[in-house]
Order: structure tokens, then sequence, then C-alpha cells
């Protein structure tokens, strides 16, 4: 991985009362680059992504995250009903600025994750799972953040749509030199998305590496597992 | 929740009653004596019964004084009656826990059948007519206040009919009317919360699964749905159960029931604030009661919280 | 029934309204007019409702009244609504600890009767008009307290105020912004039901004698001068109780009526037009001697018609396949085969299980030959029941087992499936995912069954143990000779699962095919579908394949082929004619078919 002051992560655990979800993770996130974080459920994934959301404390070294914003899995819960679409991604712009100042950026992000216009002047409910998905980047660009955190952000759309949003993820990196965490639970995608790879379990990394190395040659007998278990279509 | 949680969340509303009852007095604008003696009474009279009641020292010493005196079961000496206030709770209690215990099992083994049987005959919106006939009985029943329902038996079924006792406690005759009237409006709402909770369970998966395993449908409602709609019930209605507590008293004034809610009342207007603080301690030990009963209750059904007050 | 409560309700409140208003006007004097000669008399033609101790005329002073006891009952709601509502939302802009011990505080509060807690409010207050209005004021506080509590708790766990708190929105904000405007609406309504019960609070604490004084009067004032007259003149009661009812139960019922319409999401059309759906040509029904065979099925709910017209087979031992993405229809194809579509649902077309229809085998028969799996494993099995037991209930109910015997029958199925036998004492939420997904697996094997439909078995499961469980359906099957219809929204899982496969959309076949032959599918979709999956050996330089726009909500399935919108080799032709299915391909302009070896569809 690259070391030129992206993110740094060492040693960082989150605990829930008794519970430890994460235990101990290291890794880098270089600038531009998608690190995916796959796991199965109770790994810690998600938690290692709320935590560098600053969304629950943990104890450990964080340094060069910058600006962190996250994009969460369920499409239907991530946007305020009551809420324009132009007002939603607005939300993240700070309140400088004219009005029509943010309007104009307002659309511009709209025009970013490859939604028109006339949208802005439309609700939530108007809109489909994928749109919504592209929505909640919208919002979460607005923040110009450094790191982007995508938790689950395809699972719960049709594999139809789901190709959309995993192709705008990487045409973002790519246009904007973002670094994300891609936190999912499928291998199939995070290969298709990341470019590195870490693979968790029970709150530890167990196995980490560029995508094409795990995914080839895994070394640990976990990742084995994982990449056993993905169904192949005949 | 665990049991020794359980546990300390009531000692520590217990707590809080001993302390609300004791700020009661303290938070009487003006002076209770002199508001409960008269402005006729004579300033000597008045300081002296200041003294004799301990409102003349220290706050924190008169707190400390009684919070012994409540462990001693010393509830103070009535203003009026110059009774000890226990020994007017003890006279007075049995007749409204009597009353209460009886409402709260008509209530509940009537509304949990009730609730079931029209959840499984309206289930995804069959049934129109049972719907409509049990949303409008209960909502007409759960909005109308006890005394007026109370007033209207005593009238109709007392006086006009003279079919029942209209006021005192004498024999089980004498309880229909005040168990009938106090029961009617928490009935209904439990009954519509049975059938809420029916209709949840029954569209759940367990349900379904139940069903392509072609039980009978006895065996579904009785064993598959019966436990998990107690549980949802009791947890929100147990807070119903105990607001009866508060219809008791409107119940006894009217009928005239020989309970502390009368006493409580005559305390109230009478300004024998010593009585008043007693029935406050009583009554919220009481509704405390009710409802880790309903918890305890809830942790034997549910073997999911039997679970958690293990770990 | 809303509109009739409703309507009901807003008429009471009318006549309230319009009595607080005119009332003391008309009715004031002689409300208050002294007649010494009339003293507590009963009904006459004078005095309809009989007079009270000074002679006054009881309903004049009840219409009277009216102004005096909604007002009251006005500023005790308005005390609630403040004190409650900002009580409420006090956690929303606290930090985490305090909103706990508020939010503690709050359930306490909700604990005291409603009516003591206003008697000993209004003791403190000082008993009298003000004391009683703050009295109920007080007490109807922790009621919406909580209220405000739980509507604003749920909103706070949303993704979206998440996210507004990460692009720094500060807590008043959220407050302010997100929070209460989603929560405006029910809080609204339920201050109008309380302002019924505040009005019936007041003249519960008048009655006691612990409200308004003389020479004030409400209703609840009136009814306890009255009270003691109820056994000589039961009718002199009649003027103030009624008025209570009336003003109570209506502001009561249009608060609820209209909480009750704003919480209702629209309601599916009930007996809405049937819509006629064309059926199409199916795919044929399986060879003879099918073990299931299903024709022509259409399953309606009203107006909407989620699956149209449905045919395919699966014969004795072999795994059938069904794909679709969500809305295709396929898990009420599903439900339908076992019989378990949720009434209003209407099913028609035919399922025939061994030959016969489904509709004309004994529960025992079907209990025991046929069975389901679900999706979710921790919904499927009883939270209250243990595992066990669960199980030995088809033993005893379809087998004639005794309890013991169906109980060791269960234990070994258990162990059949790989979940260890002293489990069987364990209630499921003891188990994990895996486990209670087998014991579910479990439960059909405990009849013979011939067929298992699993709709999404694996969905809620993790890969690792979701390979196992499809594994265990695999041995079933390849032991037994259990036939299978495995249900998914993951055509990876389908094709290496099944040896056919049937895809479906908007509601119908689109494609019936080989499971190794999918790379090669015929239908637009099906290839679109496959190329869209990424798979470990997809090319990663390259765009995944996407399909534009989205399936069309069953609802609004268009005339013709339902793909056609969304699909690139579409004509006129397939958005006006709907496409027979013919060897094993329901589309107007299919790809062209790569023989392969050994095969040959028609």
């Amino acid at each position: 991985m690259k070391d030129d002051g992206g993110l740094r992560v060492s040693g960082m655990r989150v605990r829930y009362g008794d519970l430890t979800a994460v235990d101990g993770v290291s890794f880098t996130i270089g600038k531009g680059e998608i690190l995916g974080l796959v796991g199965e459920s109770g790994s810690g994934k998600s938690s290692v992504g709320r935590a560098l959301a600053g969304l629950v404390p943990y104890e450990g070294d964080v340094t060069g995250a910058g600006p962190t914003q996250m994009v969460f899995q369920d499409p239907y819960g991530s946007l305020n009903p009551r809420l324009r679409i132009g007002d939603a991604v607005a939300e993240g712009l700070g309140r400088g600025g004219t009005r029509a100042v943010r309007k104009a950026e307002g659309l511009r992000l709209l025009g970013l994750v490859g939604l028109d216009e006339g949208v802005a002047g439309r609700y939530p409910r108007e809109l489909s799972g994928g749109q919504r998905q592209r929505v909640a980047l919208a919002r979460a660009l607005g923040a110009r953040p450094s790191l982007l955190i995508a938790d689950e952000i395809t699972s719960a759309l049709d594999v139809s749509v789901q190709g959309a949003v995993l192709n705008l993820v990487r045409e973002l990196r790519g246009r904007l030199g973002l670094s994300v965490l891609f936190v999912s639970h499928d291998l199939a995608v995070v290969r298709y998305v990341c470019d590195a790879v870490a693979v968790m379990r029970e709150g530890r990394i167990v196995e980490s590496g560029t995508v094409e190395h795990v995914t080839e040659h895994p070394g640990h007998e976990y990742t084995k597992a994982l990449l056993d278990a993905v169904p192949r279509l005949r | 929740m665990s049991r020794g949680r359980r546990a300390g969340r009531f000692v520590l509303s217990l707590g809080g009653v001993v302390v609300a009852s004791f700020a009661m007095l303290h938070l009487i604008p003006g002076d209770p004596v002199r508001a409960a003696l008269g402005p006729t009474a004579p300033r000597e009279a008045v300081e002296r019964r200041r003294a004799e009641l301990g409102l003349d020292r220290p706050l924190l010493d008169q707190f400390l004084a009684y919070v012994g005196g409540v462990f001693r079961g010393d509830l103070g000496e009535s203003f009026l009656s110059r009774r000890p206030a226990a020994e007017i709770v003890a006279d007075r209690l049995p007749a409204t826990v009597q009353l209460v215990v009886a409402t709260m099992l008509l209530a509940l083994a009537v509304a949990v059948p009730l609730g079931m049987w029209v959840a499984a005959r309206t289930e995804n919106g069959r049934g129109r007519r049972t719907d409509l006939a049990f949303t409008t009985t209960t909502g007409a029943l759960s909005v109308i206040p006890e005394f007026l329902l109370a007033v209207g038996m005593v009238a109709v079924l007392g006086v006009t009919l003279g079919w029942l006792p209209v006021a005192g406690k004498d024999g089980a005759a004498s309880f229909v009317m005040p168990v009938l009237a106090l029961a009617a409006g928490p009935t209904a709402l439990l009954a519509r919360l049975v059938r809420v909770e029916t209709l949840r369970e029954l569209g759940s998966d367990y349900v379904r699964l139940a069903r392509a395993k072609r039980l009978p449908t006895h065996r579904v409602y009785f064993r598959h749905l019966l436990p998990n709609t107690l549980t949802a019930t009791l947890t929100t209605g147990g807070l119903l159960l105990c607001s009866l507590l508060g219809g008791s008293v409107v119940i006894e004034y009217v009928f005239q029931w020989p309970g502390l809610g009368g006493a409580t009342v005559d305390a109230i207007v009478n300004k024998d604030y010593a009585l008043a603080q007693a029935a406050v301690l009583v009554y919220g030990t009481v509704s405390l009661t009710v409802l880790l009963a309903v918890d305890v209750a809830l942790g034997l059904l549910d073997p999911r919280s039997a679970l958690r007050s293990r770990g | 029934m809303r509109t009739l409560s409703a309507r009901v309700g807003l008429a009471l409140v009318a006549v309230t309204l319009v009595l607080a208003v005119v009332g003391p006007w008309v009715w004031g004097e002689e409300a208050v007019r002294f007649d010494p000669l009339h003293t507590l008399e009963g009904h006459s033609s004078a005095h309809w409702l009989g007079t009270d101790d000074g002679g006054r005329d009881m309903l004049a002073r009840t219409l009277a009244a009216t102004r005096l006891s909604v007002w009251l009952a006005f500023l005790a709601t308005l005390i609630g609504a403040c004190l409650g509502v900002t009580l409420g939302a006090l956690p929303s802009v606290l930090g985490p600890r305090g909103a706990r011990a508020v939010t503690a505080v709050i359930n306490g509060l909700v604990a005291i009767p409603v009516l003591l807690l206003a008697m000993f409010a209004a003791l403190v207050a000082g008993t009298g008009t003000t004391g009683a209005v703050v009295g109920i004021g007080v007490a109807s506080a922790p009621g919406l307290a909580r209220l405000t509590r739980t509507l604003a708790a749920g909103v706070e766990g949303a993704d979206y105020v998440l996210a507004a708190r990460m692009l720094g929105t500060g807590r008043l904000r959220v407050l302010t912004r997100h929070v209460l405007p989603n929560i405006a609406e029910p809080l609204i309504l339920s201050v109008t039901a309380s302002l019924g019960y505040a009005l019936l609070g007041l003249a519960t604490l008048s009655l006691l004698g612990l409200g308004v004084r003389p020479p004030e009067y409400d209703w609840g004032r009136l009814l306890h001068d009255a009270l003691p007259r109820v056994y000589v003149d039961p009718e002199v009661i009649a003027g103030p109780a009624l008025a209570v009812a009336v003003a109570g139960i209506g502001f009561t019922l249009v608060g609820e009526s209209l909480a009750r319409a704003a919480a209702r999401a629209p309601v599916p059309p009930g007996d809405g037009e049937e819509a006629d759906v064309p059926l199409g040509r199916s795919p044929r029904p399986g060879p003879s001697g099918a073990l299931l065979e299903v024709r022509d099925l259409t399953v309606s709910f009203g107006g909407v018609t989620p699956v149209r017209g449905v045919s395919f087979g699966v014969a004795p031992g072999e795994v059938v396949g069904i794909v679709g993405e969500s809305g295709s229809g396929k898990s009420l194809t599903a439900l339908a085969v076992g019989g378990l579509v949720p009434y209003p649902g209407r099913v028609r077309g035919s399922v025939l299980l061994e030959g016969r229809p489904l509709l004309s085998l004994s529960r025992s028969e079907l209990g025991t030959r046929l069975a389901m799996v679900f999706q979710d494993p921790m919904a499927a099995l009883n939270p209250a029941l243990r595992v066990g037991p669960q199980l030995a209930e088809t033993g005893t109910v379809h087998l004639g087992l005794t309890r013991r015997s169906a109980l060791a029958r269960a234990v070994a199925r258990l162990e059949r499936t790989g979940v260890p036998g002293a489990r069987a004492r364990a209630h499921p939420h003891e188990l994990s995912g895996g486990m209670r997904q087998r014991a579910v697996i479990a439960m059909g094997l405990m009849g013979d069954p011939r067929l298992i439909v699993a709709d999404e078995p694996t969905t809620a499961l993790d890969a690792t143990v979701q390979r196992r469980v499809l594994d265990l359906l695999a041995e079933i099957n390849a032991a037994s000779g259990t036939a299978a219809l495995l249900i998914s929204h993951d055509i990876a899982v389908v094709s290496s699962r099944c040896s056919r496969v049937l895809v479906m959309y908007a509601g119908r076949i689109v494609e019936e095919l080989p499971s190794d032959a999918l790379r090669s599918a015929r239908h637009p979709y099906t290839r679109a579908l496959v190329a869209s999956v990424p798979t470990l050996d997809t090319d990663r330089a390259e765009p995944l394949a996407t399909i534009p726009g989205a399936q069309p909500a069953p609802s609004d399935v268009p005339a013709g082929c339902a793909f056609a919108p969304r699909c690139a080799r579409a004509t006129s032709l397939c958005t006006t004619a709907l496409p027979a299915f013919e060897s094993g391909v329901a589309c107007h302009h299919p790809h062209e078919e790569r023989p392969r070896a050994g095969e040959e569809e028609w």
C-alpha cells in the first residue's frame, strides 16, 4: 500500500459494553485508493467504518483521516422524507454562501453522481433505491471529504441496479482522488471495486493485500473459506 | 433486563416516591398548617402545631425523621382526626385492593380472548363487519370516563330498576357495578391492544411456518400465538393496569366504597396534608408493585428475557 | 370506520364549540337566577332537568357552563403540551448521559396513574380552579413527553440523522430540521386527543370537589352538586353528564381518528376491479408424472396482480430454481405452491402435487409431503417454544406419534441436519442463524417430504453458512430423492444448485433453461442479469454491465413485454404484444441460440 499521507489506522479498538467488536485493527488507505473491508456478520467491519466516521467511540491511533463522510446501506432510511432532494444535498455545504451559490453547487453535485437537475425538486419517495444511493453519495461529497466510508451501499439494491452504483464509486474515486473504505460482505463486489482488501474475522484483520493477490493467492484459511463460499455461475 | 437491575430500579423508584411524598408538603405555597387550621386559628395554635409536626426543624432533619418513620411504618398523624395515618391506610387499603384486583382479573379475562378472536376474524382486512363493531364499541367504551358509566349505572340499575345496591361494600352484589364501571375502559383498550399484537404476530414467519406445517387452527392460536401475544400485550398493558388505581378513586367516591380513594379525596379537600402524604406513598408503592409484578410475569412468559436475566 | 368516527367526532366538537361561544350569552342570566320557591326540584315543564339548591335551572347551567369547561380544558392541554413536548424533546439536545437520565425520568413519571398525579399536583398548586388546571396539565405531560421521546428516538435512529450529524449539523438544528418535522403530525394529533382527556379529567376533579368552586361552575362542579340527588331525581345529573360525554368523546374521537388516518399507509384497493391479465402462452407443464405441476398460476390482490399466469413442473427428485429481482413475483409463487397466499389474495390456475390438486389433499398429507423454508430463520421459529417440541408437533399432529416418540424423531431429524440433538431443548434465540435454518429444514423433514419449497433460504445468512445450508439441501436431495424448488434473487446461488432455472420478471416466467446454459441465455433480460453480476472473474478494467431503468411495480406492468422499456432489442411490437412463451423463452427478439451438446428443446 502506498504511504503518501493517506489514512493510517493502528491498533483500533471498539467496545460496546463488554463486547469487543473491533480488537486491534491496523491498516492504511492511500490517497485515491479504495480499500475493501470484507467479513461476515459480527466480524466488526461495520464498526470500523462507524468509528472512522465518528459515530462510535474507539481507542487507537488514526492519522491523516481528514474530513470523513459515510454512505449507509439502507437507501430508504438515509434520506429525510420531509426534505426535497436539493435541500438534502445542500445540507453538506455548510451555511456559508448565498442561496443561489448553494443551489448551483447542489446541482453540480447531483450532476456528479449522474442525476439530472429535475431531481432536486423531488422528495425521496419519488426516487428508486439506486437513485437514492446516488443522492446519499452526492450529499456526502458536498462536504468535500478526503475519506468516504461506504457501508454495504449496494446490498439493499437489486443486482441490475447495483452495477451502476459500483461504477459510480470507481468513477468518483478516479475523478476526485477520493480515498474510500468500502465495507462489504460480498467478495466478488469487493474484488471488482477495490484496489486493496482486508479480511476481518471476530474483530481482527486476518489477511490483507492487493485485491489480485488476496483473491488469487489467499494465504489465510478463512479467506480461502470465504472465497470458496462465493456461489459461482455455472 | 437483569434481575439485579430490575430490583435496583424498583428500589430507586421507591426512593423517588418517598422523596416526592416528602417534597409535596414543602412545595405547597404558604404555610400548610395555617392552610389546614384555617385563617381564624390563633397564631400560637399554628406555632404549636408546627412544632408538634417538627416543621420548625431544618429540612434535612425533617427528611431523615420522615424516612425513619416510613421504615418503622409510622406515616405521621392525620391533621384532622389525629389518628395515625398508617392505621387509616390499613383500614382502607384492603377494600381498594379488592376492587382493583377484581377489575384487573375481569379486564384480562375478557380482553385477551376477545382481542384474539377479533384478530383471527379480521386478519388481513377480512371480516369488515366484526372489525367495525369491535372498533366502534371499544372506541366508545375507552373514551367514556368511568364516573359517567358509574353514575349512569347507579341511575338505571340501582335507582330506577333497583337491581343492585347503589353504594357501600356489602357482599358480592355490591362489587358488580363498581367493577364493571372501572373495568369497561381498560378492558376496551386492552382488547384493542391484544388484537393489534395478535395481528402483528399473525403476520410473522413462525405463524406462516406453523400453517405450512398444516397444524390445526386451534393449535396455531393457543400453542403458538398465545404466549407471544401475552408477552407483547403485557409489555404495553402493564401501565394500563396500573392506571386502574386512578380510576378507582372516582369509582370509590361515586359508590361510597370504603377504600383509600375516598379517604384521599377527603384528605385533599380538607387539607389534611399528612394523610395525603401517606396516600401518595401508598399509591406510589402499589403502582410500582403492580409494574414489578408485570415485569416478573413477563420474565416467566418470555424465554428471551429469562435468558437476559440469567446473563 | 375512520370517516364515520371522525364525522361523529367533528359534529360533537362543533356543537360544543358553538355552545362554548353562545352559551353564557344566551343562558348566562337564567343560569344564575335564584328561585327560593323551587329549590331541588326534579323534572318539570318549567325546568326540564330540574333545579339546584338555589332553584336555578340545571339545563341553563349546563349550557352556560360549556365555555368555562372547554376553556379550562384548553388551558390544561396547553400546559401539558408545553411541558410534555419540551421534556420529551430534551434528550435530543442533551448529550447521551443526560438523554438517558431524562428518558428514565419520563418512563418513571408515565407509571404514575394520571388521575392520582393530577390530584396531588392540584393539592400542591392549591385546590380550586387553578389547582385543577395545573394538575390536569401536569398529569398529561408525562404521556406526551413519552410519545415525543419515542417518536424522536425513532427518527434519531434513522441513517439520515447520522448523516446530518456527520455533516456537522448541530443537535438543535437536527431537532428542528430533521426530528420535529417528522414527528409533528402525530404529536399535534395526540394533543388534540388530549384536549378531550383534559376535559374529562377536569370534570373528574370537579366531581371529586377538587376543582372549580362556587360561585363558578363547570360541568364537573354541577355533577358534584347533583351527585347526592341521583338516588331521588336521577334526571338532574343528565345535563352535565351528557355535556361532558359529548365534548370529551368528541375531542378524543377527532384526535384519534385523525391520528389513525395519518398513521395508516394508503390502503391497497381491497375490492378494486380485478385486472384482466392476459395469460399469454406459458411454458409447457412438466412431463406427466411430475411431482409438482403448476398451470397458469395467477395471484392477485384487489386490482394488483403480482403473479401473472405462471406454469412449470418439477419432476421427482429434481432441483428447480426460480430467480428474479424484488417484485418479480417469485416469493408469492412459492407461497401459492404451498397454498399459503394470505387473504385477500386470489389464486387462480392450478397447483397439482403428485397429480392431485393441492386443495384436495388432507392437512396431514400436506403437512408431511410438502416442506417450506423461509428467508429469516429467526422469525420462522416460535420464540416462545423450545426447538424440539416445535419439531415434534408434526409427529404428534400428523403422524399419530406419542409425544415421546415424536420428540425422539425430532432429535433424530435435528441430528440429520447437523444440529446436535441436545439443542432440542434450546429456545430458538440460543441458536446461531445457520443452526436455526437447519432446525427449520429438520422441521420439514419430520414427515417424508417429496418437495421442499425454499424461499430465499440463505439470504439472511453469511456466505460460509449459506454454503453449508445449501450443501445440506443438496445432500438431502441426493440421499432421499426429495425434490426442491429453490427461490432466490441470487442467480449464482440458483445456477450452482439447480438443474433447471426459471427466470421471472414482472410476474411472469420469461425464460426457462438448464442452469449451465445461463451464460448463453436467449432472453435479453436473463443475459443482462447474468452480465451484471460481479463474479470472481469479472474484468475489472471494464465498467460493470447494468440494466437501465427499473422493474415495473406489480400495479403498473405495461402492456406487451414488461421488459421492453429497458431492453436494447425492443421494437414497437414489444410494447404492444405480449410475447408468447415458446421453446423456453418469452421474447419477440431473443438472442440466437447457441446449440449445446446433447440438448435439443424442440
